[in-house]
């Protein structure tokens, strides 16, 4: 049985890659932009690309149901989707997130190029069924102007530019990516493969 | 730490992959998604499509092999050429692509830039710069010193046909507060030649800048890929012809990079 996940549409940006990259893992993708179609399904995917204040707007209508369902079902969140988990951002002012995890997001340091684009290595510093399969040292697909600082230990795998950046985090039903996962060849469809295995347990 | 980029780029016109230079002696190629996975397999780390369709029939044939290449390539994909509007940027994000290569538009309406970013993010938006020579001393452009003597870099438009005399250095620095995430840098001198990039107007750029700098035009042997990513200060490279005409795959490049010490991602 394929499991179904659902790609959140809120107007942000390439979900075409996110979908057509869980689907080559065996997975039912479906792109959604209503409520509904939510609680039919076995996983949810946030994406993200864009501003987080205008990313919030967006998901007003979504807000709830992500909460309610995070706890019983695996969401992975995708760079600004990553962010979002979080409780407030820099960007654009101070902006509230989902609060899924403690912690903040705030910009680069100055002393290096913005945004942080291109392939960068991750460490992993511990066990996640996201990375089953994966070591330290693989190259990922990073776009990102802003990174989390997260207040509690949810911090599975880490990169480096100008400063440590969390690249992997997970907590309970909560996974995420700094990195686009499907965006990065091989070794980034592997975390979507692993994805899709947590999606059939349910 | 965060490698070089090596970007192989593919003309694409009705559909088609192209080779040629200069729009002379244009050859049919075969189909874009099919290149694109043997790049991809040779470890290229991102890909661009420039739409050089005459036609507005021939531009609408780039969604359905952006769509097709979506399915099969899972690196970041840039589409550039003819883009005039914002809701052309719109329908091709939606077909699969990372980026939008913005170049005449941007000069002749530099809005697009700033409402291109603010509806789709900074990071989708690539500032397309072709820039020339002009060996002469004037006080209100940003010049600098070369081998062949002192010039300024002057912005050409319209495939590399029109001269703007906007000064390049300048325009750079534009288009990064309007909101552009990327510079995709052609020497109008170098591309075509095979004799290397021009390194004093990437060097410059990469300095007056925060943001990556794309090196295009002039590649033909694997130093010269070297000298554009270290001398250069560029952040990544673009190639056509040596691809395209099999001289190099991205694997060696990547391999004599890694030798001399380079970060790329192998």
């Amino acid at each position: 049985m394929k499991p179904k996940i659902a790609i959140i549409d809120y107007g942000v940006g390439n979900l075409r890659s996110a979908q057509k990259g869980l689907a080559s893992k065996g997975a039912n993708a479906m792109i959604v932009e209503d409520e509904d179609a939510i609680d039919a399904c076995d996983a949810i995917v946030l994406p993200g690309v864009g501003a987080f204040c205008d990313a919030m707007k967006q998901l007003r209508s979504f807000h709830e149901l992500l909460l309610e369902n995070v706890k019983k079902k695996p969401i992975l969140g995708i760079c600004l989707g990553m962010q979002l988990f979080f409780e407030e951002s820099e960007e654009d002012g101070l902006h509230k997130g989902l609060s899924v995890m403690k912690g903040r997001v705030i910009r680069l340091p100055r002393s290096v190029k913005i945004p942080q684009m291109g392939w960068n290595t991750i460490e992993i510093k511990k066990e996640s069924r996201l990375m089953a399969g994966i070591g330290s040292g693989g190259y990922f697909y990073f776009v990102h102007s802003y990174y989390a600082l997260p207040r509690e230990d949810v911090t599975v795998a880490a990169t480096h530019y100008g400063v440590e950046i969390p690249a992997v985090v997970e907590k309970d039903n909560a996974y995420a990516t700094q990195f686009h996962p499907e965006k990065s060849g091989k070794v980034g469809l592997r975390i979507l493969e692993n994805f899709v295995e947590l999606a059939k347990e349910m | 730490m965060l490698a070089k980029r090596i970007i192989p780029c593919l003309d694409v016109k009705d559909g088609q992959v192209v080779k040629g230079v200069h729009f002379k002696n244009l050859r049919y190629a075969g189909k874009p998604t099919k290149l694109a996975r043997m790049y991809d397999k040779q470890g290229a780390d991102e890909l661009v499509y420039l739409d050089i369709s005459a036609s507005p029939q021939g531009r609408k044939t780039i969604i359905s092999v952006v769509e097709e290449t979506a399915e099969q390539v899972f690196i970041p994909l840039t589409v550039g050429g003819g883009i005039n509007e914002v809701d052309d940027i719109r329908s091709i994000l939606k077909a699969g692509a990372d980026k939008i290569a913005i170049n005449t538009a941007a000069v002749k309406k530099p809005g697009i830039i700033k409402e291109g970013a603010r509806k789709f993010g900074s990071q989708c938006i690539v500032s397309a710069i072709d820039a020339k020579r002009v060996y002469e001393e004037r006080e209100d452009m940003i010049s600098v010193d070369t081998p062949d003597g002192r010039c300024w870099f002057d912005v050409y438009v319209y495939g590399g046909r029109k001269s703007t005399g906007i000064d390049a250095i300048a325009w750079s620095k534009e288009v990064e507060k309007l909101g552009a995430g990327e510079i995709l840098l052609t020497s109008m001198d170098a591309d075509g030649t095979k004799m290397g990039f021009d390194l004093a107007l990437t060097k410059k750029i990469s300095e007056e800048t925060n943001i990556p700098i794309i090196s295009s035009g002039g590649a033909g042997t694997l130093g010269h890929i070297h000298e554009a990513l270290t001398k250069g200060k560029a952040d990544a490279a673009l190639a056509a012809s040596i691809f395209h005409y099999r001289e190099y795959t991205v694997g060696d490049i990547k391999e004599y990079l890694r030798e001399k010490g380079v970060t790329v991602r192998i």
